[in-house]
């Protein structure tokens, strides 16, 4: 996995391991458990902004993996990564917060749909009718804002299998872990997001004409 | 010429082995599939244009402010947690009960000699040990037998949820750790390893998120049905119940029933 630093890379000051400052926690030096968060919270701040969308949730995931990391600490199988392990914990929480979010979306949403008689639609189809013209998505911050727009409507599964596939590069086995699926049932949440990303990014993202495929001859 | 399927130049983008060779010679010739998988490249692309926000050189010490004063105080070790008020309150009653039986003992027994006694206090030990882990696993088996007879689809429900299992688990997992401990220091090895696994099952119930979809419940039940970790508790369980009947008709009984358990 490309995100996973050296155990023994640092934050300022005190060159400890992540063994070592599991243990010395273990041991009641609180102090220690400070190493681990200076060392590891950018890191699950990206996943977890890219999770959540927002800077807000963002924080509150990053504080919250640490938080039940530390609480649970003594469950943590010394040979494991903790940077691994808070990851995962982070990864847990934020796909907990956005099934949180999507019921109180559709919750709020439902009454309007039924009182106007809408019959209920798919968000792939949803993005694809509100999708601009390619004029008017020219450049690359509306190419940002709409591939943003397009991640918003992924689920929280498909949302975490291609944030953890695409930037983290996990393994399949690793995000079916915390998607608490199989492989292959993980292996196609990637393909149903990149699809649906693919669908939402439609009128924008038109092949150039003469693209070359990777193991193809000009 | 038939075209490659969206999943097959996905399989193909992800790196899959299989028919790799075959896709790669039909990319070269057809142009249509060639822009399949540009089309698939924008949106990567797209995804790596895709902005995070600078958290800042000094995030990791702020995220550290922030939680500081939220962290619970550090946990004692195994044998400090033992010692808790409620656990002492707990002990004190078993040990008022030893001694309401010892006494009890020698008013209607002949008084044994010096060998005997030391026998009796190890039986004794054992004895409110054997309870204490019989009626852990009974628990536990509460917990894996609701998780495993539930039928995830009812009433067509989106999301299942198990917040009570999983606080039961948690607080099941820290029990076992001791037991699983303790029956590693006596030497008891069968009884640990069923501890173990019975432990990775609790903890992978504890981690669960508190809600899951039909999906993911059923994944977890066969989780716990893979492992026939509900057979296992239950052989133990029963093992010790005869083990607690045995010692009741024959009282200065030595650790036989732990040697007996390691054969298996």
């Amino acid at each position: 996995m490309v995100r996973m630093r050296a155990s023994g890379e640092q934050a300022e000051g005190v060159a400890i391991s992540d063994a070592v400052a599991v243990e010395r926690t273990l041991a009641g030096e609180r102090e220690a458990y400070r190493v681990l968060v200076e060392r590891h919270s950018q890191y699950v701040y990206r996943l977890a902004y890219r999770m959540t969308g927002n800077k807000e949730d963002a924080e509150e995931v990053v504080q919250e993996a640490f938080l039940r990391a530390y609480q649970k600490l003594q469950q943590f199988a010394g040979n494991a990564n903790f940077g691994t392990w808070v990851y995962r914990i982070a990864a847990n929480y934020a796909i907990d917060r956005l099934r949180q979010r999507k019921s109180e979306d559709s919750r709020r949403e439902q009454p309007k749909r039924i009182a106007e008689g809408e019959p209920e639609s798919d968000p792939l189809s949803e993005v694809k009718d509100a999708a601009p013209s390619p004029e008017r998505l020219a450049g690359s911050a509306q190419l940002a804002a709409k591939m943003k727009q397009a991640l918003d409507t992924l689920t929280p599964a498909e949302r975490t299998a291609i944030v953890m596939r695409h930037w983290d590069g996990c393994g399949i086995e690793e995000i079916a872990a915390v998607l608490k699926s199989n492989t292959s049932a993980a292996k196609n949440t990637v393909f149903r997001a990149v699809q649906k990303l693919r669908a939402a990014l439609q009128p924008f993202a038109e092949p150039r004409g003469a693209a070359r495929a990777v193991g193809t001859e000009s | 010429m038939k075209h490659a399927s969206p999943d097959e130049l996905f399989a193909y983008r992800e790196g899959d082995a299989k028919g790799r060779e075959a896709m790669a010679a039909h990319l070269k010739e057809c142009g249509e599939c060639r822009e399949e998988l540009a089309r698939l490249e924008e949106v990567f692309a797209a995804l790596d244009a895709l902005p995070v926000p600078d958290a800042g050189e000094d995030y990791g010490a702020r995220v550290w402010r922030q939680i500081a004063p939220r962290l619970p105080e550090p946990r004692a070790s195994w044998w400090q947690t033992f010692f808790t008020t409620q656990r002492l309150a707990l002990a004190g009653a078993m040990a008022a009960l030893v001694v309401a039986a010892f006494y009890f003992g020698r008013v209607t027994k002949p008084v044994p000699s010096a060998g005997t006694e030391a026998a009796s206090a190890g039986s004794v030990r054992e004895r409110v040990l054997v309870v204490a882990v019989g009626e852990h696993l009974g628990k536990s088996e509460m917990v894996l037998v609701e998780l495993s007879n539930a039928t995830p689809a009812e009433n067509g429900k989106k999301l299942i949820n198990i917040s009570a299992e999983q606080r039961r688990a948690e607080s099941l997992v820290e029990e076992n750790r001791l037991y699983r401990q303790t029956a590693m220091e006596g030497g008891d090895n069968a009884m640990a390893s069923t501890l173990d696994e019975l432990e990775r099952v609790l903890m992978d119930v504890a981690n669960s998120p508190a809600e899951v979809t039909p999906a993911q419940f059923e994944s977890i039940q066969k989780r716990i049905a893979e492992r026939g970790i509900l057979l296992k508790v239950r052989v133990v369980r029963q093992e010790l119940r005869t083990a607690e009947t045995g010692r009741k008709s024959q009282p200065a009984q030595t650790d036989s029933t732990t040697r007996e358990r390691n054969k298996i």
